[in-house]
């Protein structure tokens, strides 16, 4: 192994680019903190076993290349989208491209953790605009190198030369591949500054379309998840958690579950006082270890186990009751007022027609198809997890907790995630996991079972919203007011009080910028139901409140809702927000007139079928939902679907859509049919029976997606088709039916309205 | 140095040869190879495929494999493998997700065609969607909507549309 320490250059303030010589005549371009050590890149990346990538490019002397792809794939096709923004910019040859994912980049820094590889998140929506921050370079410095080292071989200055599909080419044709010259680009001096990056109009992967890299894999069952990975002499554990999460054990006997075959021990689990909620065992619980699943799994239906209720009760009725409450009360102080544009109170006394309403949405679970799981050996020097995370680096922190391992010592393998939707973001499993293998002294895998999945999750809270809107004599909106009651997400996890609307409520969620008069409060409830982070958190519950509520104000004027939005919405014009983002009317404009013409929204009035239409706004992203419904007696039926996205920049038009329509009908599916409820604390629904993803048949044929090009830089799309997906529903129910949906799951409450 | 006639062993036993007992066990093929499991007979084949073969194609589900991430064909049927003891997969023929593409590699017309209409979101319900349209296609060639609409599987990335579609373009390329 070689390694030319000075091959560093200074892309940005704290990173650098490192190029080294791997063996057997590879080129690695890497990309690490300016505070690391000499020797940031895994070893054996340098190597011919290569596993522990990084955010890296290895290019071999046979022309293979190698890119490491650094965020938990958790279904949203980062995996494919992030690593071919690195193979354009190097000009590589797709078809010879490995991509293998990552696992966790930390180092030591003296007893500290120094996570190398930058970004590591996964469901937030950022991974693609934190790829095109940082990695293009990568690709970008690559390149360069190659170049440098063809240009004395074809005796062509390397600015006369280009690359094309991994070669480098001289203007007279001859060309060498990428793999003949990796082992002389490795030792070319690196550049000095960082080097140009490619103009849109040489892209060449870059907005076109590609299959996900897990595919063939994924269709030919090989695709390996965690719960798929085994060690060698691995013990399985299966858990049975208190249902009360502040319950204890009453009594246990296991005789029985020890006596069944293969079992090995019973240990009991208890969360740790003073840990933060998702970082030690969520409840209590009582695990059953034993050679196989099948055992463990015998072992614990053998568990002779009572309970003890904890001394809080708590029941989701009285909750929602509690939340309804709060925004009715009108002497009621929010616990943060969120935004206050102009003067509600003043500009509402002059109101030509005042609109109010109340929406009620419920608790919801994450519901994965990939149940907690975590695999973990630990030893007196080293704790090696694979874990499905949607965060290693928070995974690494509960690990460093309870293992008191030094950070170089903890090695957290992250292969591709069956689902996370924000469940993965706390990481009570791997507390459990990490506790078990150290009283057993072998490998755990330990599996949640689906009952335990459901009913021990981080749930959304359920949501009051309640709104007050005043028009003038020209349908002006002039005043909007919002009231809306939740249970904190981030409580119980070290936030000050003032910081818990953060998780509930997005301060430049429309109609922010487009309405004068604008006040957005938000109160707080406690709740024994445990929280956590939910998949498009706070767009979804925020967006069908208020763009159902912008049709009951059409409604109201008795007006086509799209003619309305198309007023509050105004004319083109560049709205400052947070962070230099801006609120582009023109672009939200846009999404909405494209679902409308696909739709045939010019039909909204005199079609039997009901048409809804709704639009959103998420950091830099745009999106609209037009959908056709028709009636059959009590039966809804979704006739059409339509979808319009504007991202910017697109880096894969078909991870797009595919994950536009996941996202539509993941949308769709919570909103039809799903609710957690509880008593006594304890929540009612445990399995698939229980909480009932949409069927194939209550879900559409088809989801068309219109993805508008741009060329900005490009924003995420984790979620995006969520939003408007559920309000453009149930304002088509309305239009179909007469029954405004103003409470969630909307099936059973359309039926009840019917 | 022990001498060369002690080490020649003597063929034949000085007493009656108490025969071995005969290693019962469950006899069945998976993926077309024959397989004996000798252990429990109550394990569900799910455990069975995945713990003891490490054939993970196949998804633990449910403790009723509700949501279908567990399905595979027993004798050319849909069938639940947490609901399968192994007793009853005695002299079965069973194919997993792995059994699908031929011995050379070559992907399945619906394997090949879940990737062209990109039907996947995870990937982690793939297995089961595949099976249980295999069946479908087997049952009824050319499969109506609401004949698609029966299919039992559950996914949250919502991959159905796109399901829809791979299992029309194998049904029309049977057409064609």
């Amino acid at each position: 192994m070689s390694q030319q320490r000075d091959n560093t250059m200074q892309p940005s303030r704290r990173r650098f680019l490192q190029v080294l010589a791997g063996t057997a005549g590879a080129l690695v371009v890497g990309i690490r903190m300016a505070e690391a050590a000499d020797l940031p890149v895994p070893p054996s990346f340098l190597g011919d076993t290569l596993y522990g990538l990084g955010a890296y490019v290895r290019i071999d002397a046979d022309g293979n290349v190698i890119i490491g792809a650094r965020d938990p794939d958790t279904g949203t096709g980062t995996a494919t989208a992030v690593p071919r923004i690195i193979a354009d910019e190097l000009d590589a040859d797709w078809s010879r491209v490995s991509v293998v994912p990552m696992g966790l980049g930390v180092e030591d820094d003296n007893g500290k953790p120094r996570w190398i590889y930058g970004h590591q998140t996964s469901g937030l929506g950022d991974s693609i605009p934190a790829a095109w921050a940082d990695l293009r370079q990568i690709g970008a410095t690559a390149r360069w190198l190659l170049l440098q080292a063809a240009a004395p071989r074809l005796g062509v200055p390397s600015d006369r030369l280009r690359c094309e599909a991994g070669h480098v080419i001289a203007p007279d044709g001859r060309k060498l591949g990428y793999g003949e010259l990796a082992e002389a680009a490795a030792k070319v001096a690196p550049p000095t500054s960082p080097v140009p990056l490619k103009t849109p109009d040489r892209y060449t992967l870059i907005g076109q379309p590609a299959g996900d890299v897990d595919a063939r894999a994924i269709v030919t069952g090989q695709a390996v998840y965690a719960l798929d990975s085994y060690a060698s002499d691995t013990l399985v554990a299966v858990l049975s958690h208190c249902p009360w999460i502040d319950g204890s054990v009453e009594s246990l006997d296991v005789t029985d579950a020890t006596s069944v075959k293969g079992v090995v021990k019973v240990i009991q689990l208890k969360p740790e006082a003073g840990i933060a909620l998702g970082q030690t065992v969520r409840a209590p619980a009582v695990a059953v270890i034993a050679e196989n699943t099948w055992a463990a799994l015998q072992g614990r239906a053998k568990l002779k186990l009572k309970w003890k209720a904890g001394t809080q009760s708590e029941n989701s009725a009285w909750f929602e009751q509690q939340a309804t409450d709060l925004v009715n009360d009108k002497n009621a102080a929010p616990t943060t007022r969120v935004r206050n544009d102009g003067d509600v109170d003043a500009a509402g006394k002059k109101a030509a027609r005042r609109v109010e309403a109340t929406y009620v949405q419920p608790w919801l679970a994450h519901a994965t198809a990939e149940p907690m799981n975590c695999l973990v050996r630990v030893d007196k020097d080293g704790a090696t997890l694979v874990v499905p995370t949607q965060a290693p680096q928070q995974a690494w922190q509960v690990v460093q907790r309870l293992t008191g391992l030094s950070p170089s010592q903890i090695t957290i393998n992250v292969p591709r995630v069956g689902g996370g939707y924000g469940r993965r973001f706390d990481h009570d499993y791997v507390a459990e996991a990490v506790m078990l293998a150290k009283e057993v002294d072998k490998p755990v895998k330990l599996m949640w079972t689906r009952d335990e999945d459901l009913a021990q999750d981080y749930y959304r809270s359920a949501c009051v919203h309640k709104f007050s809107a005043t028009l003038d004599g020209k349908r002006q909106v002039v005043t909007w007011n919002q009231r809306m009651a939740s249970a904190s997400a981030l409580a119980q996890r070290g936030l000050p009080d003032n910081r818990l609307w953060v998780s509930e409520v997005d301060a430049h969620q429309l109609p922010a910028g487009l309405v004068p008069n604008l006040r957005n409060d938000w109160y707080g409830l406690p709740s024994v139901m445990p929280r956590g982070f939910a998949r498009g958190m706070p767009h979804v519950s925020n967006a069908f409140a208020v763009e159902s509520f912008v049709d009951e104000i059409a409604h109201s004027l008795k007006e086509d809702p799209l003619v309305t939005r198309l007023r509050m919405i105004g004319e083109p014009r560049q709205i400052p927000l947070r962070n230099d983002r801006v609120l582009d009317t023109g672009r939200l404009a846009n999404v909405l007139k494209l679902v409308a013409d696909r739709i045939e929204w010019k039909n909204w009035l005199r079609t039997v079928n009901g048409l809804g239409i709704a639009c959103w706004y998420v950091d830099g992203a745009y999106v609209a939902h037009a959908i056709e419904t028709s009636l059959q007696g009590d039966r809804l039926n979704i006739e059409r679907v339509v979808c319009a996205v504007d991202v910017g920049r697109v880096i894969n038009p078909a991870g797009l859509e595919g994950q536009v329509i996941g996202a539509t009908l993941d949308a769709l599916s919570n909103a039809l049919n799903l609710q957690i409820t509880y008593k006594d604390s304890q929540v009612q629904q445990h399995n698939w029976k229980d909480y009932p993803l949409a069927s194939m048949a209550q879900l559409p044929d088809t989801t068309e997606v219109i993805i508008v090009p741009g060329d900005g830089n490009p924003a995420g799309a984790s979620f995006l088709g969520m939003p408007s997906a559920a309000p453009a529903l149930a304002n088509a129910v309305f239009r179909v039916s007469a029954v405004r949906v103003r409470r969630l799951p909307l099936l059973k409450e359309m039926l009840r309205m019917l | 140095m022990a001498h060369a006639q002690d080490q020649i062993l003597t063929p034949n036993p000085t007493g009656t040869i108490v025969p071995e007992k005969i290693r019962e066990g469950i006899d069945l093929e998976i993926n077309g190879r024959s397989y004996r499991h000798t252990g429990d007979d109550q394990m569900p084949l799910l455990w069975y495929l995945r713990d003891v073969l490490r054939l993970t194609g196949t998804k633990y589900s449910g403790e009723h494999g509700e949501g279908g991430y567990d399905l595979v064909l027993v004798d050319g049927k849909l069938a639940s493998a947490t609901s399968l003891p192994m007793l009853h997969v005695a002299g079965k023929s069973v194919t997993t997700v792995e059994g699908l593409a031929g011995a050379d590699g070559k992907l399945h017309p619906l394997q090949q065609a879940f990737i062209d209409e990109n039907a996947i979101g995870c990937g982690y319900c793939t297995p089961g969607w595949l099976m249980a349209s295999l069946d479908l296609l087997n049952r009824h060639p050319q499969p109506s909507d609401n004949e698609i609409d029966q299919l039992p599987n559950l996914c949250r990335c919502g991959c159905q549309t796109r399901v829809r579609r791979a299992i029309k373009r194998v049904a029309n390329g049977a057409r064609a």
